[in-house]
C-alpha cells in the first residue's frame, strides 16, 4: 500500500460574500496521478492556490499534512520549497527570454551574481530531453508554439526538484496531438516516482490517465473514485448533480432560404506577405442552419472568419460575401455588425471581454444605439437589457455589476455570446464556444444555440471537438490548410468521415 | 474611513432587490474611493485652515485658489480621457506655454485689425489647440508610436516654438483687459448688491476695504439653484431607479450625502459672495466639469473610451473605431490646453516663455490621486477634479504657511504616492 504523499483536511475558504471551498478534503497518494474535477467555479482552483500557498496560511480553515507534517505555507516559495510545484493554465513565461533564461528564472546557476551560461545551457538540454522537446535551449519562447511552452514549464517544474506536480487545464489550449504527448510524458513521471494532480475538463484525458479522480461541485467534495469505478457519466453525474442522459439537447431544424453567402474568399498572412493563408473559400449558411466548420489546428479556421469579420486578421483580402442575396460591404467590424454579422471569438480573456468592467458595461458594447438615444445611455433601459441576457444565457453572478474578470469561463463565455445576441445579428459565428468550460455550462450553450436556430438565426460553429460538431450542427465544413476539403451533413458524418477529408486534402493540396 | 469593512464581489451602486440589508454596506464600500477622496480633500482644507489661521478659507483667498489651479483642472479633464483610453500626454504644459504666447502675439504684437479681438483670439487659439492634439493623436493612434514618445516630442517641439516666438527670454504684454478678465474677472451682479452692514467710514471720510458686509446677490442665486437643482435631479434619479424596481443606495446616505455636498457647496458660495462673486474662470471650469461627467457616465462616446482603455481588442472587435477614438480624445486634451494656456496667459496679463512649465506633472499628477489606472480604463472625472484641488489647497496653504517651494515639491511627491499606494492596497484587499 502506497504512503499518502498529501492529505487536505476540511478546508473551507470564504470571500467576501461567497463561501468558495467548504470542508474539501483530498487524499493523494505517493506516485499516483490524482484527478481533479469538477464545473467551472467549483473551486479546483481555489483548492489548489490554497495548496501552493497562493492564498497564505491563516486565510482559510482547515489543514494541510504533506509528507507526514503539518504545512502553513506562507506563500509559493514556501511549497515549491517542499516540491510541491503548480502549472497554471495561463503559462507565466517570459516571452522575449531564452528557454534556458525561463527555466531558471530567479533559480539561476550564478556565483556571488554573475550567471554561469554553460551550467545553464547543459542543465536546461538534460531537462529538455527528459520532457521530450527538442529545441536549442537558447530559443526564445516567443517563438514556439503553445504547446511547446507547456513542456517548457514542465521542465521547469522538474528542475526544482518536484516531488508533487500540479497542472491546471493543462491541454486547454493544446492540439489533440500535443496533448496526447503531454500525458505520456505524465504517465512517464508517475513511473519515475512523480505525483501528480491534474485538474482537466476532458474527460476522456482523465479516463486515459488518473489513478484516481476527486470530484468537486459547488465548492463540496463530492466522491473520490478510485481507478476501477473510473467512467465518463460516472463523473458527469457527480459533477453536474443530475445524470446528463443527452449531451446535446434535442432539436428539429427548421432550415430556410441562404442568409450568407462567401465566394472565393483568399486571405495572406498579415506579417509573412507572401504567404497565402486562406485560399478561396467558398460557403454558405442557411436560415435556422447550425454549420459547423471542422478542422485542425491551424486549419486557417479563425483567420478566415476573422478576416470575414471586418478584416480583423490578415491583409489583401479577396473575395465577395452576400446577405440574403446581395453583395455587402464587410471591410471594417462596425459595417459587418451593422449587416448583421458577429462573431463569438475563441480567446475571450483577450478579444472578447473587458476584463475591469462589470457585465452590464460588456454586454451592451457592441450595440450601445440599442440602449442609447442621441449618443445618451439610457441607464435603466440598459440595466433592463443587462438582467434580461443575463436570464435568457443563465449567467451565474450576484448582479450585472460583477467584473467580468471575477467570473468563471462558462459565465464569461456567456457574457461575450450575450453581448453578440443584443447585437441581434441574423448570421452568427462562433469560434470554440465551449473551449475550457465544464460540461453543464457547455450544455447551456448548447441549448442557446438550438434556441437561436430555431429563432431563424444562421449560426457558423468553428469547432476542435468532432463530437460537438456531430452533436450539434446540421452541416458540416472541413478546413485544412487554409481550403475547404469536405463538405457534409451532419446525419451522414462522422469522425472517420472528417478525418478521411482532411488526410485527403493534406493529399491534394501537397 | 473604515477601510476594514469587506468589500462585496459587486462593484456597482445599484442592485435587485432581493438583496436589501447587504445594500447599506456594499454602497458604502464600492463608493469608498469617491468619499475617501473628498474626505481626503476636507481634511487638508480643515488642517490649512488651521495652520494658516484661517486665511485658507477668506474669500479673496479661495478666489485666489481657484484662479492658480483652474488650469490644471481644466487640462486634468482632458487627461483624465487619455489615461483612461491607456495612454499619456506629457506636452499638455508645452502647448499651453506655447498657446499662451500665440495669443499674446496676436494681440499685442502682430497688427491684425479685428482679428486681434480678444474672443476671435481665444477661438483661434483653441483650433491651433485641436490641431496640435490631432497631429500628435495621428502618430499615436494610426502608426502605434507610444503616446509617451509622440508627447515627449511634443513637449519639447512646443515649448522651443514658445521661446522662439517670443523671442527668447522676453516676455509679451500687457494683454487687454477684456483677456484678462477670463482669469480674474468676476460675473457681473446682474441683480445688485445686498449690502447687510454698510462699510464703516473712517475721520477721513473714506471707506475702509474689506469692512462691512455686501453680498453679491447674483452669486447666491447661482449657488442656490445650482444646489436645488443637484438635490432635485439626485431624488429624481432615486424615483426613477425605484420604480423601475432598482435600489441606488440607501435614503438615509443619499440624504447624508446631499445635505454635505450642498452645505459645503453653499459656505463657500456665500464666501465669494461676500466678496466680488463668483469668478469668471470658476463658471468655466463648472461647465467643463458638468460637461465631463456626463459626456463619461451617459453618453456612449465615453463608454466606448473606457471600454478602448479596458481592452482595446475587444473593444475593436466589438465594432469601435479605435484609431479614431483615440485620435478625439487627443483632440480633446489639445482644445483643454489650449485652453489651460488662455487662462494662464490672462492671470498673469502676459505671456513668458516659463508659462505652463512642469504643468503636465501637476495634472497628471491630479489624475492619478483621483484614482485612475495607469494601465487604462478606470478613472473618474470627479475624482480627477477632486485631485486637482488636492494639489491646489496643498499648493495654496503650503505658500501661505511659507513651506519653501522645494519642499513644497516633496510633499505633493508624498502625497501623490501615498494616493496610489491606499489605492493598489485597497484594491488587492477587495
Amino acid at each position: 500500500m502506497a504512503s499518502t504523499i498529501l492529505e487536505m483536511r476540511d478546508i473551507t475558504k470564504t470571500f467576501p460574500g461567497v463561501k468558495a471551498l467548504s470542508n474539501v478534503k483530498l487524499m493523494v497518494e505517493e506516485g499516483e496521478i490524482h484527478a481533479v474535477v469538477g464545473e467551472n467555479g467549483a473551486g479546483k482552483s481555489t483548492l489548489m492556490k490554497v495548496l501552493s500557498g497562493v492564498y497564505p496560511s491563516g486565510t482559510y480553515d482547515g489543514q494541510i499534512i504533506y509528507r507526514g507534517d503539518e504545512c502553513h505555507f506562507k506563500g509559493i516559495h514556501d511549497s515549491e520549497r517542499k516540491g510541491i510545484v503548480i502549472i497554471h493554465q495561463e503559462l507565466a513565461l517570459v516571452p522575449m527570454l531564452s528557454i534556458a533564461e525561463n527555466i531558471f528564472l530567479g533559480n539561476e546557476h550564478a556565483r556571488y551574481g554573475v550567471i554561469d551560461w554553460n551550467a545553464n545551457e547543459t542543465r536546461t538540454s538534460a531537462l529538455l530531453k527528459k520532457v521530450g522537446l527538442k529545441e536549442d535551449p537558447n530559443t526564445l519562447i516567443t517563438n514556439i508554439g503553445v504547446g511547446k511552452q507547456q513542456l517548457v514549464e514542465i521542465a521547469k517544474a522538474l528542475s526544482k526538484e518536484v516531488r508533487l506536480l500540479i497542472l491546471d487545464e493543462p491541454t486547454a489550449s493544446l492540439s489533440e496531438k500535443d496533448s496526447q504527448a503531454l500525458l505520456d510524458l505524465l504517465l512517464e513521471f508517475k513511473r519515475q516516482g512523480i505525483t501528480s494532480i491534474l485538474i482537466s475538463h476532458k474527460l476522456n484525458e482523465v479516463n486515459r490517465v488518473a489513478d484516481k479522480v476527486t470530484i468537486i461541485r459547488d465548492g463540496r467534495t463530492i466522491e473520490t473514485l478510485a481507478k476501477d469505478d473510473i467512467s465518463e457519466d460516472r463523473i458527469i453525474t457527480s459533477m453536474v448533480g443530475r445524470s446528463l442522459d443527452d449531451r446535446y439537447p434535442p432539436r428539429e431544424p427548421k432550415i430556410g432560404e441562404t442568409v450568407l453567402e462567401v465566394k472565393n474568399w483568399s486571405v495572406y498572412h498579415p506579417i509573412h506577405a507572401e504567404r497565402q493563408v486562406i485560399k478561396g473559400i467558398n460557403l454558405n449558411a442557411r436560415k435556422g442552419e447550425v454549420v459547423g466548420i471542422a478542422g485542425l489546428m491551424g486549419a486557417g479556421r479563425t483567420e478566415f472568419a476573422m478576416s470575414l469579420f471586418g478584416r480583423s486578421y490578415g491583409r489583401r483580402i479577396t473575395g465577395e460575401v452576400f446577405l440574403n442575396g446581395k453583395p455587402i460591404d464587410v471591410s471594417s467590424v462596425s459595417k459587418a455588425v451593422e449587416h448583421g454579422i458577429a462573431y463569438v471569438t475563441e480567446d475571450r480573456k483577450t478579444y472578447g471581454l473587458n476584463l475591469i468592467d462589470h457585465i452590464k458595461h460588456n454586454i451592451t458594447l457592441a450595440n450601445l444605439p440599442g440602449v442609447s438615444r442621441h449618443g445618451v445611455v439610457d441607464d435603466l433601459r440598459e440595466l433592463s437589457v443587462a438582467n434580461e441576457y443575463k436570464a435568457k444565457t443563465n449567467i451565474r453572478s450576484s448582479s450585472v455589476y460583477q467584473m467580468t474578470g471575477n467570473l468563471s469561463g462558462g459565465n464569461q463565455q456567456k457574457v461575450v455570446l450575450s453581448k453578440w445576441l443584443f447585437a441581434n445579428p441574423e448570421v452568427l459565428i462562433l469560434d470554440e464556444p465551449t473551449r475550457g468550460i465544464d460540461v453543464g455550462a457547455k450544455y447551456e450553450i448548447y441549448t442557446i444555440i438550438a434556441r437561436l436556430a430555431s429563432e431563424g438565426k444562421a449560426i457558423i460553429v468553428i469547432s476542435s471537438e468532432m463530437p460537438e460538431l456531430l452533436g450539434i450542427t446540421d452541416r458540416i465544413y472541413v478546413m485544412n490548410e487554409g481550403r475547404i476539403v469536405g463538405e457534409m451533413a451532419a446525419s451522414d458524418a462522422s469522425q472517420e468521415k472528417i478525418m478521411r477529408a482532411i488526410v485527403r486534402g493534406e493529399g491534394k493540396a501537397s | 474611513m473604515s477601510t476594514e469593512s469587506a468589500p462585496g464581489p459587486q462593484t456597482g451602486v445599484a442592485q435587485d432587490l432581493q438583496q436589501g440589508p447587504r445594500i447599506a454596506v456594499s454602497a458604502l464600500v464600492t463608493n469608498l474611493r469617491e468619499y475617501g477622496l473628498v474626505l481626503a480633500l476636507i481634511a487638508i482644507m480643515v488642517f490649512f485652515q488651521f495652520t494658516t489661521s484661517g486665511t485658507l478659507f477668506k474669500p479673496v483667498n479661495l478666489s485666489n485658489l481657484v484662479q492658480q489651479n483652474s488650469f490644471i483642472i481644466v487640462m486634468a479633464l482632458g487627461m483624465l480621457l487619455v489615461i483612461v483610453s491607456g495612454h499619456i500626454d506629457l506636452s499638455v504644459g508645452s502647448v499651453a506655454g506655447f498657446i499662451g504666447a500665440l495669443a499674446a502675439m496676436m494681440m499685442v504684437i502682430w497688427p491684425l485689425g479685428p482679428l486681434s479681438n480678444p474672443l476671435v483670439v481665444s477661438i483661434i487659439c483653441l483650433i491651433v489647440g485641436g490641431a496640435i492634439g490631432a497631429a500628435q493623436g495621428y502618430w499615436i493612434a494610426y502608426h502605434r508610436i507610444p503616446s509617451f514618445i509622440v508627447t515627449l516630442a511634443g513637449m519639447l517641439i512646443f515649448r522651443g516654438i514658445c521661446q522662439a516666438l517670443l523671442g527668447g527670454g522676453s516676455s509679451v504684454g500687457p494683454l487687454p483687459v477684456g483677456f484678462k478678465a477670463l482669469s480674474s474677472g468676476f460675473i457681473p451682479d446682474l441683480i445688485g448688491p445686498l449690502t447687510l452692514i454698510p462699510p464703516t467710514v473712517n475721520a477721513a471720510g473714506k471707506t475702509i476695504v474689506g469692512s462691512g458686509l455686501t453680498l453679491h446677490m447674483t452669486t447666491l442665486v447661482i449657488g442656490l439653484v445650482a444646489v436645488l437643482a443637484y438635490a432635485y435631479f439626485g431624488l429624481k434619479a432615486r424615483r426613477t431607479r425605484e420604480r423601475h424596481g432598482y435600489e441606488a443606495e440607501p435614503f438615509s446616505l443619499f440624504v447624508v450625502k446631499t445635505l454635505v455636498i450642498s452645505a459645503l457647496a453653499l459656505f463657500l458660495v456665500y464666501q465669494f459672495a461676500t466678496y466680488r462673486g463668483l469668478p469668471i474662470v470658476l463658471m468655466v471650469m463648472g461647465v467643463l466639469i458638468a460637461l465631463f461627467v456626463f459626456v463619461t457616465k451617459r453618453m456612449t462616446i465615453g463608454r466606448r473610451i473606457y471600454a478602448m482603455g479596458g481592452n482595446a481588442k475587444a473593444a475593436q472587435l466589438s465594432g469601435i473605431n479605435t484609431e479614431r477614438l483615440t485620435l478625439m480624445v487627443f483632440i480633446n486634451m489639445g482644445v483643454l490646453s489650449a485652453l489651460g494656456g488662455l487662462i494662464i496667459a490672462a492671470r498673469l496679463g502676459q505671456a513668458v516663455p516659463a508659462a505652463g512649465l512642469g504643468s503636465e506633472l501637476d495634472v497628471i499628477a491630479a489624475v492619478f490621486i483621483g484614482g485612475a489606472s495607469a494601465m487604462g480604463g478606470v478613472g473618474q472625472v470627479i475624482g480627477a477634479v477632486v485631485g486637482g484641488f488636492i494639489m491646489g489647497v496643498m499648493n495654496n496653504g503650503m505658500s501661505i504657511m511659507g513651506v519653501n517651494v522645494d519642499w513644497q515639491q516633496v510633499v505633493k511627491g508624498l502625497v501623490l504616492l501615498g494616493a496610489v499606494v491606499f489605492d493598489v492596497y485597497n484594491k488587492n484587499k477587495a
